[in-house]
């Protein structure tokens, strides 16, 4: 019966993880290298698993997760469409000049729409999300855990894991593919716009053509896997939030860590998403 | 005798049941807080060398020591924020060691905490700050009940005139009235204060002391008031014990603190 012990022992009372040690951070400790990068995955991990239980359990914070959704949906919309649009014009560009050069001028729609649908959207997001949200979320819970908020939250009898956590990361896990529609979107038409002042094709036109050999294998795939980078942005910066000790400092530290962190954990996910997404969805 | 059941496994806490009164409890004099051999090191800091302590229902410990002896250790220990190394909490005699979050919840319940700054949400106005716990727990509660119960907590504290403002807009000695009408929210019968009145002008200090008072007075809670202050201690506290070196030193009511012969209790005394 160890995942019963595990589990009781993984939700017991204690407090939030104490501030371990981070490869590159100030408050690596004095011991090896390799152990603080193991117990910060292992802390990691309990982590994860507070928040899950926490989500799945009542009571539900349908309020607070609304307002998240809100936070980090609705907010984050203007940086990811503006994001989209300049990726979209600068791939016309470089995607134009290099075709030209190969004599598959012809290709640009679809070179522009498979780019952008495949790669270039979801990643944009992922790196624009995790600087904006990985950041506000890494600040908010820091600022929130030195000056006792998240303390007087659990002496309150309201479980944090459930309020603030869980919330954040389901919202992030939410938001995160919608997201990646309207940058895409943006990115098309911005695409679109850019090659249209160069030579005159019509919208409808560019997306036929763009679109005429794909199929939902190109698409759903790519934009749900930034469905993982919301998690992934979510729990890190959460996780670097509730830990953080040590005043103002600490804040800047817990937020910058969330935004470094969570976009290279984003990067490395993506390398594995794309070749299990080569492997499932050929 | 303190009547007290015994728990040796988390799986076996019948929460619901440990938490209801006792008949010696109704009578008002049981044991609702106990502590027992509470040792906590930070590192190679040793800060609780084995504290014990027991405070019944309607009495007021007052507990206090130089900066760093742990006194606010103690209190986080006493409400689960910490874990303690050994030794054990018991709250209306259930052990809190072990006990999951939300189990310990059912427990917090019943506590109310005044942190050492307040703790106020930065975010959430006076009101909704105090509102915080009846919307969490009090679910069935209307919208317009909750408001009256926020408006009486805080007309309780004198501070029916800031409900709207920010956190950041009043004083610290403001802050730390909304912290207490906050921690009265859920109508505890256990209250524990980290430094009430520090950092409060003289005037403001003895405010907060008769507002403690009146309020002991009006709900008969088991108190724990960590403080610095002797002669707030000495104004809100029925017994006193004071800590030095992670261990209490002296414990009895004012007079017994004062006849003491302890060459460290006469220099406190001295000082304070």
């Amino acid at each position: 019966m160890i995942a019963p012990r595990l589990s009781a022992a993984a939700d017991r009372a204690t407090p939030l993880p104490a501030p371990l040690t981070l490869p590159g951070s100030s408050t690596v400790a004095t011991k090896g290298p390799i152990n603080p990068f193991l117990e910060w995955f292992g802390d990691l991990g309990i982590f994860f698993w507070r928040v899950a239980r926490a989500a799945a359990t009542p009571p539900f914070e349908f309020r607070e997760l609304f307002r998240q959704l809100d936070e980090i949906g609705s907010k984050s919309l203007p940086l990811v469409a503006l994001a989209g649009a300049a990726t979209g014009v600068v791939l016309s560009l470089e995607a134009r000049y290099s075709l030209t050069r190969f004599g598959a001028k012809s290709l640009l729609p679809a070179a522009i729409v498979f780019s952008v649908i495949h790669e270039t959207g979801p990643i944009i997001t992922g790196l624009v999300v995790s600087g904006r949200v990985g950041a506000g979320i890494g600040a908010e819970l820091a600022s929130m855990k030195v000056t006792e908020q998240i303390d007087a939250i659990e002496a309150s009898a309201v479980n944090p894991y459930r309020l603030l956590a869980a919330t954040r990361i389901l919202a992030c896990i939410l938001m995160m593919p919608l997201l990646t529609l309207a940058s895409d979107a943006c990115a098309l038409f911005m695409g679109w716009v850019s090659q249209a002042l160069v030579e005159p094709v019509s919208l409808h036109q560019f997306i036929n053509s763009g679109f005429s050999g794909a199929d939902f294998n190109d698409f759903l795939p790519p934009t749900l896997k930034t469905a993982v980078f919301g998690l992934i942005i979510g729990l890190i910066a959460c996780f670097q939030g509730m830990r953080t000790q040590g005043g103002a400092a600490g804040v800047g530290r817990a937020a910058t860590s969330s935004v470094v962190l969570s976009s290279l954990f984003v990067i490395l996910a993506d390398v594995v998403l794309v070749k299990l997404i080569i492997i499932f969805f050929p | 005798m303190t009547p007290e059941i015994e728990m040796n496994s988390i799986d076996q806490i019948p929460i619901q049941i440990a938490i209801k009164r006792t008949e010696a409890e109704q009578d008002g004099r049981a044991t609702v807080i106990a502590v027992a051999g509470l040792h906590k090191s930070f590192g190679s800091q040793k800060v609780l060398n084995g504290i014990s302590l027991k405070v019944k229902r309607g009495e007021t410990l007052a507990v206090l020591g130089r900066s760093g002896t742990g006194k606010s250790v103690l209190l986080r220990l006493i409400i689960g924020l910490t874990k303690p190394d050994s030794g054990s909490v018991r709250i209306h005699g259930v052990d809190i060691a072990g006990l999951a979050l939300d189990q310990m919840g059912e427990i917090r319940k019943k506590m109310g905490f005044l942190f050492q700054h307040a703790a106020l949400y930065d975010s959430l106005t006076v009101e909704q700050n105090v509102a915080f716990p009846l919307q969490h727990h009090q679910k069935k509660m209307s919208k317009s009940e909750r408001a009256d119960r926020v408006r009486g907590l805080l007309a309780e504290v004198g501070m029916e005139g800031a409900v709207a403002k920010m956190p950041s807009d009043i004083s610290g000695g403001m802050q730390k009235r909304v912290g207490l009408a906050r921690a009265l929210a859920l109508e505890p019968d256990i209250l524990l204060l980290d430094e009430p009145t520090a950092g409060l002008d003289p005037i403001s200090s003895g405010e907060i002391d008769d507002l403690v008072l009146k309020l002991q007075e009006e709900h008969h809670m088991a108190s724990i008031v960590v403080t610095h202050d002797l002669h707030s201690a000495k104004t809100i506290a029925d017994h006193l014990a004071l800590l030095n070196e992670g261990d209490v030193v002296v414990q009895g009511d004012f007079e017994e603190l004062q006849n003491s012969d302890i060459e460290f209790v006469r220099e406190f005394l001295k000082h304070s």
